[in-house]
């Protein structure tokens, strides 16, 4: 059996990812299409989008530009790495938001003022998101004893029994990282013409395929989180995982996009106080 | 046949008006509503020439547009495709014996797709940018096939205006 080998397993799962990913993304392209009504695309159509991208001509800016393409879809891939591998929490965290870091540094060093803006609303989001995905390390720590990702799959008992309110957090964390509205500011999958696509507006063809294959990998990260919540018995994970995305395609359609500074303040105190009381009371139980 | 998808599954589209009475403009976007639903197509309306396929003008090109036109052309990355929308995109419509009317958009641009009418309807509009989109992968496979600035398709439901034939040649104003 080829895949017996635990290094062919790994590379089995590191090429599916990215289609997997596609295909909740074109899922929730269906869906949404559905929801308002239309036909919508065919569920392959971020395949085909991607595709197309990686057969048009290259338009670069500068060399840089397109080092931090490749960054970020490296670190994601790392990312991905660390996070099936079962690695510390805490280096998958650093190298999740080194990749998201590489999308920002990207899109500041070109002199579109559309772009900076979007770079600039990434980083306010990443300073909203960021100190729960710590809190939830934290509270995987208090909850299993250790800050390695593998370790929710020999716990007794489900991570969701011990971080409910981390889950809700994390929840909304989820749809910031899927660019979901009212989180959508950086950029977004719809409404093209605000910001004129913000943070990747100056990539074009292949480098642009590139992101968003590491945009793939990120929808499979987050639905492979959401798995670790019930990591004892991977299909409950799986159903679990499914309503989560669910849930992020129905606030998508539900709510309009917010300002900057109002998701800043959600999540520092809505998310966050969520976030601490999960962990105050794995102290005090 | 290859196996592998064709660009026409994907066409990306950047709308762009050049001097339109917003007529067009308003049945453009027509097309995005549940009624039409062009995403079925593949079709995605951005805002960024450089994630763009198609072109997609309307409007007649004068002397002060002309400069911003070429320049949004040349943003688009290849192979990609325009489409003249409306009579005014394509001739110069009632605006072409204006003082500063250059005429039609091909007097700047390459245009693969005219689909005239005033203003053209939903349909007509869906069915040139569905034709664009296979012309769009014609020019992948081989550019040459496609000579610039022959019309490839004419999505016309009657003859060209007769004022059409009488645009004076004006000189198109070279960026300084």
């Amino acid at each position: 059996m080829i895949t017996s080998h635990p290094l062919m397993l790994l590379a089995l799962l590191t090429l599916i990812a990215p289609f997997w990913g596609a295909l909740l993304s074109g899922i929730d392209r269906k869906l949404t299409a559905r929801a308002q009504g239309r036909i919508g695309p065919p569920v392959i159509q971020p395949l085909y989008d991607t595709l197309k991208l990686l057969r048009k001509t290259p338009i670069v800016l500068n060399r840089i530009q397109v080092v931090y393409a490749y960054l970020h879809l490296a670190f994601m891939v790392l990312a991905f790495l660390l996070l099936v591998l079962g690695q510390d929490g805490l280096m998958f965290l650093f190298v999740f938001a080194f990749s998201t870091l590489s999308l920002v540094l990207g899109g500041m060093c070109v002199r579109s003022p559309y772009s900076r803006i979007g770079s600039q609303r990434e980083i306010l989001l990443m300073v909203a998101y960021e100190p729960i995905l710590i809190l939830l390390m934290i509270g995987i720590y208090k909850a299993n004893g250790s800050f390695l990702l593998g370790s929710p799959f020999v716990a007794a008992k489900p991570l969701l029994m011990a971080l409910p309110l981390l889950f809700l957090a994390f929840l909304v964390v989820m749809a910031i990282k899927l660019q979901k509205s009212p989180f959508d500011i950086a950029t977004s999958h719809h409404a093209h013409q605000e910001l004129v696509k913000g943070l990747t507006l100056e990539y074009a063809g292949p480098y642009l395929a590139l992101i968003e294959i590491a945009h793939f990998y990120e929808i499979a990260i987050l639905f492979y989180f959401v798995m670790l919540f019930w990591a004892s018995n991977l299909a409950i994970g799986f159903v679990l995982a499914c309503a989560s995305f669910f849930l992020m395609v129905l606030i998508d359609n539900a709510f309009a996009r917010l300002t900057t500074m109002w998701v800043f303040r959600f999540m520092w105190t809505g998310a966050l106080l969520l976030a601490l009381t999960n962990i105050l009371w794995l102290y005090f139980r | 046949m290859s196996t592998t998808p064709k660009l026409s599954k994907s066409p990306w589209v950047v709308h762009f008006n050049c001097n339109s009475c917003n007529g067009c403009d308003i049945e453009f976007l027509a097309l995005l509503t549940p009624h039409y639903d062009v995403e079925r197509f593949g079709i995605v309306h951005v805002g960024n020439p450089k994630h763009a396929d198609v072109l997609v003008v309307t409007g007649s090109v004068n002397h002060r547009n002309a400069r911003v036109l070429k320049n949004v052309y040349d943003q688009i990355p290849d192979p990609k495709v325009v489409v003249a929308m409306g009579v005014c995109a394509s001739t110069g419509g009632i605006f072409a014996d204006g003082y500063n009317v250059l005429g039609g958009i091909a007097k700047v641009i390459p245009v693969d797709v005219y689909v005239p009418g005033c203003a053209s309807r939903p349909e007509a509009m869906m069915d040139g940018i569905v034709k664009a989109a296979v012309i769009l992968e014609a020019k992948r496979r081989n550019p040459k096939a496609v000579q610039a600035g022959q019309p490839v398709v004419v999505r016309t439901p009657s003859a060209a205006p007769a004022a059409a034939a009488a645009i004076p040649q004006k000189e198109i104003p070279q960026p300084c």
